[in-house]
């Protein structure tokens, strides 16, 4: 079990290099490869009628002209040991992690994240808590009436939730609840330390709007889960034990259903986590998403580099914790990951066990899981 | 299903009435028959490697059974466990407790099952195909368990099985089912030696025997098992029996045969005589004579209840 999440942790760091590496050669690789030198770069930053002399400045500056193995170097450098750097006439050195210095704004990257990281945080985690009961509770219960009124209705409406755009169902609520019916009026970011009451109350839409989606998904999800558990035998047996349907339930039908579906929200969160792009700009949220689109619109290379990586981060390091969370839940993998522990019996049958779970985990570590998280991510921003 | 109430709610149709120490269970509650549900009466099921939740110890699952029906502490109960896991035969009862369902092998978890069922001293026993998904050597360790465990709680136990072998070993009494309806009821050794059933007569002939040179084919009942949907008019077995002419008119097709009274504590449905039938069951049990059976494309499905009484 330690090896595995020690294991674990290794091929997360591994994974956030070669993340690294594909955004760094999307962002300065492909341009060159494109044709452009690095005066064409350094050129969009000085200005309408640039100078000569001014593009050079800026070229050194940014250390465009240098190779590219080079500024990758003084990149990753950056980000584990901190740098230091030519602005202008003055020294000046970015503490780690350094992500460089906005191209823009001339200020480091890094605490530009971290201010707009809580906003972000805010928004995911509290939608996050309301999906997670809501959509399990409707699951739950409409596999229980199955084919009744209360099933056909909540999974009607969880069908227009998955296929609303957010931008759609936050505007009209904002129109409703904001506009209309002022309950929720001036929704705006206020940070938790300064006004919690205030700070709960704007988020309440941005949160239920986004919520609403995922409940639906996961209402959708917890149904399908239900209905297969609650035809299992031992299910059956848990009945004839005379346990009353509730624990039957709760204890035998849900736990087994949970599983998968704490795969799905694990990665939910992390993907969030790195800024739901959608809901932040369609409520004005000042996070994570609205910088990313802000970073992107500027071409800000730093910026977007920082971002990317924040994002993978939280997503790599999700999906980490689902599979060590995996391991904690069933002890089906527990025991594969642990074989020898409490018998002398490391015998075929565990050995194969064993086997099948490295390949299972073998196949989320490297580069077909950085793949996938990054076109997941790029799907989900599309949605949220 | 029907004895413990988990047949499927609806579209399910129960006749007659199921009387477990005097009280009907048919038209009783469903609440209260949740509350007999393992403390009057327990089952055990067919396929021991799903019927266990693999997320839970055996223990726990155990203690969970007692606990339902009986107001004691976590730590009683953890040793009634320990203690109904030797019982049955398990190693170790006091370590393996703890275990999970996917450390045990499918004979142990049948058991565990047994562990289970036992929890709570139920009057009834209920298994139903104990030992179909396990192999020979186990399905003998198993049914020895079970006959020993019958003696030592006085449980009443009824087996539901295909498996006439079983039942000639270790059953007192025998209820043959075709279609859902009884047709033969009897001590094992009138079923066995007296068969009065057309039904019991293929199930008996479709046996190898030990004491008969071996045939070419086993001979299996003609026909099908009918859909238990669509169940045939009159007598079920009609269609596949071979002696309607020897009951003369229409009666097989359009009337239901009564269970009656053939000799003591010995009744069967079916409206041939008892002369003929004798008769018919003294050439049968005359190996050579008879003819190749018809050939049938699936194996004879044979339902076969039988009850043994404490």
């Amino acid at each position: 079990m330690i090896s595995f999440i020690i294991r674990r942790l290794v091929s997360t760091v591994f994974l956030l290099v070669v993340v690294s590496m594909i955004t760094f050669a999307i962002f300065f690789l492909i341009p060159r490869l494109a044709g452009q030198n690095s005066a064409e770069l350094a050129a969009q930053y000085v200005g309408r009628n640039p100078t000569h002399s001014a593009i050079v400045q800026m070229e050194a500056k940014l250390g465009l002209n240098e190779p590219l193995q080079v500024q990758y170097w003084h990149f990753l450098s950056g980000i584990v040991a901190g740098a230091h750097y030519n602005v202008g006439p003055s020294q000046t050195y970015c503490p780690p992690p350094c992500f460089g210095y906005s191209f823009r704004s001339q200020q480091p990257v890094w605490p530009q994240l971290m201010s707009a990281l809580p906003v972000t945080l805010s928004l995911a985690v509290g939608a996050a808590v309301l999906w997670l009961i809501g959509g399990v509770s409707i699951g739950v219960l409409s596999a229980l009436r199955r084919g009744s009124l209360f099933d056909r209705f909540s999974m009607g409406v969880a069908l227009a939730g998955v296929s609303l755009p957010i931008f759609f169902t936050g505007l009209i609520s904002l129109e409703l609840f904001s506009y209309k019916w002022p309950l929720f009026p001036n929704v705006q970011y206020v940070s938790i330390a300064s006004n919690p009451a205030l700070w709960a109350r704007n988020l309440v839409l941005p949160w239920v709007t986004l919520a609403f989606l995922y409940a639906a998904l996961y209402a959708r999800l917890t149904r399908a889960g239900m209905l297969e558990t609650m035809g299992e035998d031992f299910v059956r047996t848990a009945r004839a034990k005379g346990l009353p349907e509730r624990t039957v339930v709760m204890r035998h039908g849900l736990r087994a259903a949970l599983t998968p579906i704490l795969t799905i929200f694990g990665m939910d969160l992390g993907l969030l986590l790195g800024g739901a792009v959608l809901t932040e700009t369609t409520f004005s949220l000042p996070g994570l998403g609205q910088f990313t689109i802000l970073a992107i619109q500027n071409q800000d290379f730093p910026e977007i580099m920082g971002v990317v990586l924040l994002a993978a981060f939280f997503i790599v390091v999700a999906n980490a914790l689902v599979d060590i969370l995996y391991a904690v839940v069933d002890p089906r993998v527990r025991a594969a990951l642990w074989p020898c522990l409490r018998y002398a019996t490391c015998g075929s049958g565990s050995r194969r066990t064993t086997a099948s779970s490295r390949r299972w985990t073998g196949s989320r570590s490297t580069l077909t899981a950085a793949v996938r998280s990054a076109s997941s991510a790029s799907q989900a921003r599309a949605r949220v | 299903m029907a004895i413990m109430g988990l047949h499927r709610g609806s579209g399910t149709e129960i006749t007659g009435e199921i009387r477990l120490d005097g009280e009907d269970l048919v038209t009783a509650g469903p609440e209260r028959v949740r509350r007999l549900r393992g403390s009057a009466m327990a089952m055990i099921f067919q396929d021991p490697l799903s019927s266990l939740n693999p997320y839970h110890t055996v223990g726990a699952q155990i203690i969970e059974a007692y606990r339902v029906h009986n107001k004691v502490s976590r730590q009683v109960a953890r040793k009634r466990a320990v203690d109904l896991l030797g019982r049955v035969g398990i190693p170790q009862a006091a370590t393996r407790v703890d275990d999970y369902p996917h450390q045990f092998s499918g004979g142990m978890r049948q058991r565990v099952m047994i562990a289970m069922a036992l929890s709570c001293d139920p009057g009834l026993l209920i298994a139903d195909e104990p030992t179909t998904a396990l192999d020979v050597t186990v399905q003998a360790q198993i049914l020895d368990l079970i006959v020993d465990l019958q003696a030592e709680f006085g449980s009443a136990v009824i087996i539901i099985t295909h498996d006439l072998g079983v039942i000639a070993e270790i059953a007192d009494e025998v209820l043959v089912m075709y279609a859902g309806r009884a047709v033969e009821i009897g001590t094992a050794t009138d079923v066995f030696r007296q068969p009065g059933h057309p039904y019991a007569w293929g199930l008996l002939d479709s046996m190898p025997r030990l004491n008969v040179a071996r045939l070419d084919r086993l001979r299996p009942i003609p026909g099908t098992p009918p859909s238990l949907i669509n169940v045939p008019s009159g007598c079920p077995f009609h269609p596949r029996c071979a002696y309607p002419a020897q009951v003369g008119g229409d009666r097989c097709r359009t009337e239901v045969p009564a269970l009656l009274e053939i000799g003591p504590g010995h009744r069967t449905a079916c409206h041939l005589t008892v002369a003929k039938r004798q008769e018919i069951w003294a050439r049968l049990a005359q190996p050579e004579s008879e003819p190749d059976a018809p050939e049938s494309t699936e194996e004879a499905a044979a339902e076969v209840t039988e009850v043994e009484a404490p």
